[in-house]
């Protein structure tokens, strides 16, 4: 395994997307490997601040009429329980 | 064969990751709540057809994408969505550290990062044209697996493969170019600063 090869799996492996065995060599390359370790450090402290910072909060608005539309549609389904 | 009288209380926790996700679809609140209010009602009708036992999320997912596709994204035009050059991989690490971390001085890699605010990151996804838009959104920011990604865009995997790739390395690129605004990252030699 060399540098280039690592780097060109790394998004299937940071994605899970490997067998086993493709994966436990690019583990043991980035093991022996503080470069490449620390690129594929990078990506994965940079999906965490991808992920953390692309969330919103639902409005108090959208969370009522959500469960208001269903619980109509649950009346309408079963008139009797209404 | 689900109940539906099950469907709120299985559905509802994942109203916020279903918002978030509406956000970055439709990019506007209104249009956001509109689409993950569409998407409970589908669900709720349709939950005679899920599966018990599989996944619940993306099947909430798939119904999002499929009402954001057939009603929302063609009620607008999207004229500031340009795709940019391929550059180079890994473009963002390249440049703030790492691989050509000769320069003295720089601010490391994890500082940069963190300086990155929210607006951004969400500007930078918004940004990206919407086929490769939705493929990060559902790989990096909802943990999708390529399999479930290839079913919710009902596309085959090597496409979902093909668009994360291209559209993660146009989000570093624009990550990077908001590092250099903000001085963050210096500017490549040749460039005049704006």
């Amino acid at each position: 395994m060399d540098c280039d090869k690592a780097f060109h799996r790394m998004y299937h492996y940071l994605d899970g997307e490997l067998t086993v065995w493709r994966r436990w060599v690019i583990t043991r390359h980035l093991e022996q490997c503080p470069p490449c370790g620390q690129g594929f450090e990078f990506e994965v402290e940079l999906r965490q601040v991808i992920a953390s910072r692309c969330r919103d909060e639902v409005p108090e608005g959208l969370r009522r009429r959500i469960a208001e539309s269903i619980g109509m549609e649950v009346d309408r389904d079963r008139p009797g329980l209404a | 064969m689900a109940d539906q009288a099950e469907f709120a209380e299985l559905a509802m926790p994942y109203m916020d990751q279903l918002y978030s996700a509406a956000m970055r679809m439709t990019r506007n609140p209104a249009d956001a709540e509109d689409l993950v209010q569409e998407t409970y009602l589908r669900g709720y009708r349709g939950f005679g057809g899920f599966k018990a036992g599989t996944n619940l999320r993306a099947w909430l997912f798939k119904i999002l994408t499929n009402t954001y596709i057939n009603t929302y994204r063609a009620k607008k035009r999207r004229p500031d969505e340009t795709e940019l050059d391929d550059k180079e991989d890994y473009v963002l690490y390249r440049r703030i550290g790492g691989l050509e971390a000769a320069a003295a001085e720089r601010t490391p890699e994890s500082e940069v990062l963190d300086a990155m605010p929210d607006d951004a990151v969400k500007q930078a996804l918004e940004a990206l044209p919407e086929q490769f838009r939705m493929a990060v959104l559902l790989a990096d920011v909802e943990g999708f697996s390529y399999k479930e990604i290839a079913k919710i865009m009902d596309v085959p995997v090597g496409t979902v493969m093909s668009r994360l790739h291209r559209g993660r390395k146009q989000l570093q690129a624009r990550l990077l170019d908001f590092a250099q605004e903000r001085g963050l990252v210096p500017e490549p030699a040749g460039r005049p600063a704006a």
